[in-house]
């Protein structure tokens, strides 16, 4: 380890300036950054720009391997692959996003409140989580998913919820840690003798404190619910193009006379790949929030 | 919406958290009353009436008296949640479109009238759920299923819930013990190859769905080594394949929260003591270090065995296995209520017993939170 940042630097800059710092040290996390960020550019960037279309079938090149025209390989309906799994991350990628960002917004909002009230408000509110918690989280979602059952197939907005409605728990749990201790520091009493009411002492200045530890916690998050996607994918409930159902097609089709290797290889090692990065930028992000719990 | 159904989530959330206030005593009879309530229920599916008072009354009896206060606690949040859970599942049930009887016949009102009530699934989901609860206290009965003709929900259960429990309590020795072994192996010696099968695994169970995973085993070892049988059930050889693929992720996780476990017990001042007090290092492990790592991974177990359960929904589709999981499923799908809410029951009683189990071992373990009421 290079220690480059002296410690006189390290204090008169900003917290969240002093955490990116040692973010950039961590060579694993900056990879693992820069892997996510072409994945992404990749999936939403070079569908459009190398016109690749997911949905004509060709009946005549059914379970092509890859070659120049297809980088991927075809499809059972002879579609391109490489397409289909770029289209997929699209919407893999969505669901982590959009999913992840409706948990952020319930869980910090719940935990902060839970752990700013304290006492027997905070003892009821996250006996509701441990309830919530107690269910096996598959069943909620597929409760939430019958709701907008049939009808709304391929429309991806009731799996975001579901799925964020779900994954809100561990936030509002490391949230409400985090606050119990905020509450009792003197900017808080401070604010509070200014006049300030509850929500502007959560919303000003108990939420910008958690923040750090909400951006590991959501980064964590991502991966989570883009694999949830895919067990719902995997049992017939999830959404029309993503790589959970591409890969739990592929899954479907594995014989003992033919494997098209392919089809499981590219959804599946795109999916890790991806999952993988932003597990190692999550846990470098801890680390860099949090020094002091390296483990 | 409506105003009932909107009031009666409100009181049982209500409920739920009064159970908060209550002071020791009450909660001591409440807890004792509740636990011989459940024990009354599963008594009575098992044995009988009779043998299911007995169970009851005698569990509320060794309750009352001797139940550590940890326990009575949970028990007291046990029956309102579950009472929570029957309902919230009823009315999201009852919210999605569809229901039991809009098959592909299309019965005229009459007949989907008397259907309804020979089921007893009336149109509105309270009434609903006054029938259902009636059922399970007073007839012992999770109801009949509508798409499986003339069989109750408990008939549909009872055959797969040994299937489900064996793979699940299977995946989860396996996990944690080839997690234990694994994290405090790489805990005691970071860098060497303990360590990094160990984060080779974890970046696998993280980053790849268990059915890629699963697939992959059965590619692997069903259809090119011929090991072991591709699915069903039955015997032993064909229980190998799921409940590794069950248990893969979670040894993996258990392994990275055993491996910080050990390092950080390692560094604490009575490892020192007892080193410098002449113990062999084995002795320094096995005697001081081992409980201090295993403490992170005993509260980790009570999360693991809800995500197990849940992971086996998709374990035993893959795999073809007749568990819970695919009566959970197939229920949802079909709009069956009686099955879902029998086996949201079944997995909510389990997952609750056994994160009762989880406390008590970490209250015996850790002697800061026994003291604790």
């Amino acid at each position: 380890m290079t220690e480059r940042a002296l410690p006189s630097r390290e204090v008169s800059r900003r917290p969240s300036a002093r955490a990116w710092r040692r973010l950039e040290q961590n060579r694993l996390a900056r990879v693992s950054l820069g892997i996510v960020a072409l994945m992404t550019l990749a999936c939403f960037l070079l569908p459009a720009l190398l016109h690749l279309d997911p949905m004509t079938t060709h009946p005549a090149f059914r379970h092509q391997p890859p070659s120049a025209a297809h980088w991927f390989g075809t499809d059972g309906l002879g579609r391109d692959y490489a397409a289909r799994v770029l289209m997929g991350g699209q919407t893999s990628l969505l669901v982590g996003l959009v999913a992840t960002l409706t948990c952020v917004v319930i869980g910090v909002l719940y935990g902060a409140a839970a752990g700013y009230y304290g006492g027997k408000v905070d003892e009821v509110m996250m006996r509701f989580v441990d309830f919530l918690y107690g269910i096996p989280y598959m069943f909620l979602v597929i409760l939430i998913m019958l709701m907008f059952s049939e009808s709304a197939r391929g429309n991806p907005l009731p799996v975001f919820v579901a799925l964020g409605l779900v994954e809100w728990l561990t936030m509002a749990r490391v949230v409400r840690g985090q606050v119990l201790t905020l509450r009792e520091r003197e900017f808080v009493l401070a604010a509070r003798l200014l006049g300030a009411g509850d929500f502007r002492v959560i919303v000003r200045h108990i939420v910008p404190n958690v923040l750090g530890i909400v951006t590991v916690y959501a980064t964590l998050t991502v991966p989570t619910v883009i694999i949830l996607e895919s067990f719902l994918s995997f049992l017939g409930l999830g959404l029309k193009l993503s790589w959970g159902q591409l890969v739990s097609e592929a899954v479907s089709v594995v014989n003992p006379i033919a494997f098209f290797w392919w089809l499981l290889a590219f959804p599946s090692g795109f999916l890790a790949l991806t999952l993988l990065s932003l597990n190692v930028v999550g846990d470098g992000l801890r680390d860099a929030v949090d020094p002091r719990g390296q483990r | 919406m409506s105003a009932a159904e909107g009031l009666t989530v409100a009181a049982g959330v209500a409920v739920l958290g009064a159970v908060a206030w209550l002071p020791p005593r009450a909660t001591r009879v409440l807890g004792a009353l509740f636990g011989g309530l459940v024990a009354f229920a599963v008594g009575r599916a098992v044995w009988g009436v009779t043998g299911g008072v007995v169970a009851g009354l005698a569990l509320a009896a060794v309750l009352g008296r001797y139940g550590p206060a940890t326990v009575l606690r949970r028990l007291t949040f046990l029956v309102p949640s579950l009472l929570l859970l029957v309902f919230v599942t009823t009315l999201l049930m009852y919210h999605a479109p569809g229901s039991p009887f809009a098959g592909e016949k299309v019965a005229s009102a009459q007949v989907e009238a008397a259907l309804r009530a020979h089921f007893g699934i009336p149109h509105s989901a309270v009434e609903f759920f006054g029938i259902y609860l009636r059922r399970l206290l007073v007839e012992g009965s999770l109801g009949p299923s509508v798409k499986v003709q003339g069989r109750t929900v408990e008939a549909l259960l009872a055959p797969a819930l040994p299937v489900s429990l064996t793979l699940g309590l299977l995946a989860l020795m396996l996990a944690s013990a080839g997690g234990l072994l694994l994290g405090i192996h790489a805990g005691l010696k970071p860098s060497s190859w303990s360590d990094s099968v160990s984060t080779v695994l974890s970046a696998l169970g993280l980053s790849l769905p268990s059915f890629v995973i699963g697939s992959v085993l059965m590619v692997v070892f069903s259809l090119q080594l011929h090991w072991f049988p591709v699915a069903g059930w039955g015997g032993f050889r064909q229980l190998v394949l799921p409940s590794v693929t069950l248990a893969l992720p979670y040894a993996a996780y258990i392994a990275r929260l055993a491996r910080g476990g050990t390092i950080e017990v390692m560094n604490e001042d009575f490892i020192r003591t007892a080193r410098a007090k002449g113990l062999s290092e084995t002795a320094v492990v096995l005697r001081h270090a081992l409980k201090g790592a295993i403490l992170p991974v005993v509260s980790f177990l009570g999360p693991a065995a809800a995500g197990i359960m849940t992971g086996s929904f998709v374990v035993e589709t893959l795999f073809g296995i007749p568990g819970m999981g695919q009566w959970f499923v197939r229920g949802a799908i079909n709009r069956d209520y009686s099955v879902v809410l029998g086996t949201a029951l079944v997995y909510a009683t389990l997952v609750t017993a056994f994160n009762l189990a989880v406390d008590l071992a970490y209250a015996w373990l850790d002697p800061r939170i026994r003291s604790r009421p």
